[in-house]
């Protein structure tokens, strides 16, 4: 339904400049498509190191994303509803490695939790755990930069959130815990699938934080993006192919995921 | 006496305080405009604000004293509440809806289904039960909102708005089916509405709020035949008019006099039927001892029965047909005359 094509018609400068924008965005994957050695495709996308490498960002990606669910709903959650003093100012640390250049978010991890770090010392000391340069430390490193996108999604979320559904599952009988999984949860899924998808985009494109914290270590701490970088500077057409491999995952993840959840179709509501 | 309130709590511009009493098997209406603290009381009564002062008892158990430190939140009273918009959890089926209780109170899962499709089947939505809400009319998601309260057992069920949110059509049948469950569950039955049509329909007794306080309370004929307020006049229909009587006179503050044939003395409120006012172009020369003049405020048409308003020292509404505003021609601002026989006048003090 709906008002014709005809009175919709958009102002010419905005045309304009919304035509520039998807061109700007297009055209370096075009460019990166043009570039790709199509006969050596199949003998570098099987190589050890790429396979070890696409397998290692899928993981690490994937482990990031839950811990950003875990920590990040509940925080975000009381962000959102419980007032307390300075909760500016814990809302913007705990947001601050969003902002950051990764590899400052990857000094600071060390700070915390390297061998000699603030936290590190006692987990190496009392449990001989040691979280730099491991396949452990990757995860750490893309959590702590990308739970921040959840954490504001799902918060804004939270917010926008009728809570007299919560008075309604109160007065039947539900104890705070159950109406959070039961009803406050689940009202908002829509938040909660985006910021998981931007928290997952953002962990497996991490590259900074990651070799910082976690150094380059093929098969243990070397994932997409590092590869990429690496093979950049020694065979520049296994980069081209490793690149493409990266956006046509997200792209079908990021295609997929809003038709499917983030009412990307109109109407797809229901 | 199953339910003993009494309710004290500011909120806003509201300041509530109302005494509030039922048995066990009544349907109590709480009436009221909007702003008067209605649904506040009921959100006092769940459990899910809390009282400034006074108490809510329920069986003898205490719910909220703030006085005596006693405050029992809203999961662990026996109380349900069906809102307004039903607040059905949209995530849910229609059957999930109503096991949501039991489930919350750890009933299992196998269980706590069989008896919500036993509470769907009552109120007759049994093959809607694999529905979500957004897949019901308004109707059904009432019936729905209803069975989730209802299953839970609650000894104090409370409605606010019961029938606010559906259209017209569906409302009557509604109505009937509403009226059918309350008189079959046990407990104590309150229902917030605005609309004295279902207090009519659903209730024993009413209880008229307005600005945080009980204006009166009785039950509905009672109270059509002795409106204490404004409000309530406006909603049952008639004139009111307070002021001082003597000697047969009602003296209105305005400096209008009712001629009544009744001798109450002291403060006083006079009832008068809008159908009992006559209307008049010229002074007229009759029987009746009350002829007032007065302007026309206003003119509301209602099927075959007209409302005119009349702004004067007796300030009034006038029922008359069609046919007499057509031989009248009356417009808004026109000077008339008004009637009105003594022995239509009911006096009773304030």
């Amino acid at each position: 339904m709906g008002r014709s094509r005809r009175t919709q018609r958009p102002p010419l400068p905005v045309l304009a400049l919304a035509g520039l924008a998807a061109a700007f965005f297009a055209l370096p994957f075009l460019g990166l498509l043009r570039q790709v050695p199509w006969s050596h495709v199949g003998s570098m996308l099987t190589s050890d190191g790429s396979v070890r490498a696409l397998r290692l960002s899928l993981t690490c990606s994937l482990w990031a994303t839950g811990v950003a669910v875990v920590l990040g709903v509940p925080l975000a959650w009381v962000l959102a509803r419980v007032p307390f003093r300075g909760r500016g100012a814990v809302r913007a640390l705990c947001t601050l490695s969003m902002v950051l250049p990764p590899v400052v978010a990857g000094v600071a991890l060390l700070a915390a939790l390297g061998r000699r770090g603030l936290v590190g010392r006692y987990l190496d000391e009392w449990f001989g755990l040691t979280l730099p340069f491991s396949t452990v430390g990757v995860v750490v490193a893309q959590a702590f930069v990308a739970t921040p996108f959840l954490v504001l999604t799902v918060e804004s979320a939270f917010r926008q959130q009728d809570l007299r559904y919560e008075d309604a599952a109160r007065s039947l009988g539900g104890l705070r815990w159950y109406v959070f999984r039961r009803v406050t949860v689940p009202a908002i899924r829509p938040g909660l699938i985006a910021g998981a998808v931007l928290a997952w985009a953002r962990a497996l494109g991490e590259f900074g934080a990651t070799i910082t914290f976690a150094g380059n270590f093929p098969g243990r701490t070397q994932t997409m993006p590092l590869a990429i970088y690496l093979a950049n500077e020694t065979n520049p057409d296994e980069a081209v192919v490793l690149s493409v491999v990266l956006v046509v995952v997200s792209f079908g993840v990021l295609v997929a995921l809003r038709e499917r959840y983030l009412g990307g179709a109109a109407g797809s509501t229901t | 006496m199953s339910l003993d309130a009494h309710v004290a709590r500011s909120l806003g511009p509201l300041t509530l305080e109302v005494d509030l009493a039922a048995d066990d098997g009544e349907v109590v209406a709480v009436l009221g405009p909007n702003g008067a603290g209605k649904s506040t009381l009921f959100r006092c009564l769940a459990g899910l604000l809390d009282l400034d002062a006074g108490h809510v008892r329920l069986d003898g158990v205490v719910l909220d004293e703030p006085a005596a430190g006693v405050f029992v939140p809203p999961e662990r009273r026996p109380v349900a509440v069906v809102f307004q918009d039903h607040l059905l959890f949209p995530n849910l089926t229609a059957l999930e809806n109503v096991a949501f209780g039991l489930r919350a109170r750890g009933m299992a899962k196998t269980e706590a289904r069989r008896r919500a499709a036993d509470w769907l089947e009552r109120v007759g939505l049994a093959d809607h039960a694999r529905h979500r809400p957004a897949g019901l009319s308004g109707g059904q998601a009432q019936r729905v909102a209803l069975a989730r309260a209802l299953a839970t057992e609650p000894r104090l069920l409370l409605l606010d708005e019961p029938l606010a949110a559906l259209d017209a059509g569906t409302r009557a049948q509604v109505r009937r089916d509403l009226r059918r469950h309350l008189s079959d569950t046990p407990g104590v039955r309150l229902l917030v509405t605005h609309d004295p049509v279902d207090a009519y329909a659903l209730a024993d007794r009413v209880v008229i709020v307005e600005g945080g306080r009980v204006v009166q309370a009785g039950t509905l004929a009672d109270v059509t035949a002795h409106p204490r307020s404004r409000y309530v006049a406006d909603l049952v229909g008639v004139n009111l008019l307070a002021g001082t009587a003597a000697d047969g006179t009602l003296l209105l503050p305005t400096g209008g006099r009712i001629i009544t044939g009744e001798h109450t003395a002291g403060h006083a409120l006079a009832v008068i039927e809008p159908h009992a006012v006559a209307l008049y172009r010229t002074p007229p020369d009759g029987s009746p001892r009350n002829v007032w003049p007065a302007a026309v405020a206003d003119i509301d048409q209602r099927g075959d029965r007209v409302r005119v308003r009349l702004d004067g020292d007796v300030p009034l509404v006038a029922e008359i047909t069609p046919a007499g505003l057509a031989a009248l021609d009356l417009r808004p601002g026109d000077p008339v005359w008004c009637t009105v026989k003594a022995t239509e006048v009911t006096v009773y003090p304030a």
